[in-house]
């Protein structure tokens, strides 16, 4: 690649230092409250959506596919977690990096899902994501998977490594934001999204950028479910392969913004945050108040909350 | 001029299901040179420019660029041996600031190193907006920068597909003053247009196309006293 005469056109260090500076305060601050806030499987689970809805980010708001089925590498990077510590008795980091590899083969597979677009891709990848449950929980397979009766990994419970493995893996999707944001690959990921014939005449190789797209977000999904499995060490396989992940994860990511780094982040805080507050306690008004946020999101802010900037022509971080 | 076109094609065929959008279309275009091509809409100008860009595979014959066969080869690759192109409606990158754009290709698309992106925004008087996001630039000025994209990967071959569609009399002089600039700087120009009075200042010759084959090589002089050319654009059915 040429050595560009930029000036204006180098990305300003500010802009990194800004971004880098909201996610070290983010998984720092998860860190912290471990030690303040006793409910640690409701941190747990922040971070988990955090997560997630970062991993989505770089699917959907560097290319524009939204993979409804994106729980489907959730599950499968907890099921490599899982059959590597039950088969292979490997130490939980081993297990990680088995799902994270399970996500990546799953996501491998499916690559030629990206060549459809927009609802098709959408209703095709969750397809695929109930099929790959459907065979992990196939009752046939109870002897290398459970089957449908679930996985008990206790040799491997560690609450604590698996909150602080989280938090690296939160780190890492949030440096892999970071860097698309402000890295000329990330612009040929914008560009893509905009324009892919457009994209191939400026030199840059869409499937390309597609593919490592696709597998970085399908990879932070596969790690987010392999730490799952880590950290809560007894579930079923309707838990790993719930839909509900998805929905979740991609309304948190919408509500605050694609393609931004804060944008998802506050999604999930304000969201999720309301969820806990009075989804539990009492369903019928959560479901009510998300119900409605969600419809005032549709119809006021397609762009989520960052977009209130955006327009008017305010950079997000 | 070179003795030896920088283009050439033979015989190239393209169709969609039983439509033959290209039935053997043959043209040669040297370095330097502007070549316009005419025709009906539907006559397969633009089809053309697609499969030479590879956005279309072609389904027989062949297109020769710097004596070497490209049909079917991938855009992003074409982009970087020197072949580009502008597309009828513009199509920047929307969420990327016109800087942006222009940076993109001049990093994927290979051109000399050093290219000054800055100095290219100037030429085209698009470095009053360099900074602003490129869905609010109007429609000439998108034009401009979709011929900015592509000059940023230093095109050998330049395919240009109605360039001057919506541009005023102003906008459309200098335009072709720019076009006949970059001929004058050895590039080959591919000129696809229905502006009789564009073509006329900026191509050296034309090549008149209907129903997907070309039947008329000449220069738009003469092109517009041949009475097939006159049968062909005034009425009386397509040619063959």
């Amino acid at each position: 690649m040429p050595d560009i005469a930029s000036g204006t056109g180098k990305r300003p260090v500010r802009r990194i230092i800004l971004d880098a500076g909201i996610a070290a305060a983010v998984v720092a601050g998860m860190g912290v409250m471990r030690g303040v806030y006793s409910n640690e499987l409701m941190l747990f689970n922040f971070i988990v959506f955090l997560t997630l809805a970062q991993g989505l980010n770089i699917i959907y708001g560097f290319t524009g596919y939204l993979p409804f089925g994106y729980v489907g590498f959730y599950g499968a990077g907890a099921y490599g977690f899982s059959l590597a510590v039950m088969h292979l008795h490997v130490p939980a980091l081993v297990g990680m990096a088995a799902a994270g590899g399970a996500a990546l083969v799953l996501a491998v597979i499916l690559l030629p899902l990206l060549r459809l677009s927009g609802a098709y891709f959408a209703i095709a990848s969750m397809a695929a994501a109930q099929a790959v449950y459907e065979i992990v929980a196939n009752p046939d397979l109870e002897s290398i998977t459970k089957g449908p009766y679930g996985v008990s990994l206790s040799q491997v419970f560690a609450p604590a490594a698996s909150y602080y493995a989280a938090l690296a893996i939160l780190a890492f999707a949030l440096l892999l934001v970071v860097w698309l944001r402000n890295s000329r690959f990330g612009m040929s990921l914008q560009a893509i999204r905009d324009d892919p014939v457009s994209a191939a005449m400026a030199g840059v190789s869409v499937v390309r950028g597609r593919t490592i797209a696709w597998l970085l977000s399908a990879l932070v999904a596969g790690l987010v479910g392999g730490v799952f499995a880590w950290h809560i060490s007894v579930f079923y396989p309707d838990t790993a392969f719930d839909l509900s992940v998805s929905i979740f994860a991609t309304v948190f990511l919408l509500f605050g913004g694609a393609t931004t780094l804060s944008g998802p982040l506050l999604g999930v805080f304000i969201l999720y945050g309301i969820y806990n507050a009075i989804g539990i306690a009492v369903p019928q008004y959560f479901q009510f108040t998300y119900g409605a946020l969600i419809v005032a999101l549709v119809l006021f802010l397609p762009n989520g909350l960052a977009s209130l900037l955006t327009r008017r022509g305010i950079r997000v971080p | 001029m070179s003795p030896e076109p920088l283009l050439k094609i033979e015989g190239l065929v393209k169709t969609f299901g039983g439509f033959r959008a290209l039935d053997g279309v043959s043209l040669h275009l040297h370095p330097g040179e502007v070549l316009g091509l005419v025709g009906p809409n539907g006559s397969g100008k633009t089809t053309c420019i697609n499969v030479i860009s590879g956005l279309y595979a072609p389904d027989g014959g062949s297109v020769i660029y710097a004596g070497r066969s490209i049909g079917g080869e991938k855009s992003h690759r074409l982009a970087k041996s020197g072949i580009n192109r502008t597309f009828q409606s513009p199509r920047p990158f929307l969420s990327l600031t016109v800087r942006e754009n222009v940076e993109l290709a001049a990093h994927y698309g290979d051109p000399k190193p050093g290219f000054d992106v800055d100095a290219l925004l100037a030429l085209l008087e698009l470095d009053g907006y360099a900074g602003r996001p490129a869905a609010e630039l109007n429609s000439a000025q998108q034009k401009t920068l979709d011929l900015a994209r592509a000059m940023a990967t230093e095109p050998r071959l330049l395919l240009v597909d109605e360039l001057a569609a919506g541009l005023n009399p102003a906008e459309l002089s200098r335009m072709a003053v720019r076009l006949r600039a970059l001929a004058g700087s050895g590039m080959a120009l591919l000129v696809v247009e229905h502006l009789m009075g564009f073509i006329d200042k900026v191509t050296d010759r034309v090549v008149v196309m209907a129903a997907g084959k070309e039947f008329f090589g000449g220069t738009l002089a003469d092109a517009t006293r041949d009475p097939e050319v006159i049968r062909v654009f005034l009425g009386g059915g397509h040619h063959g």
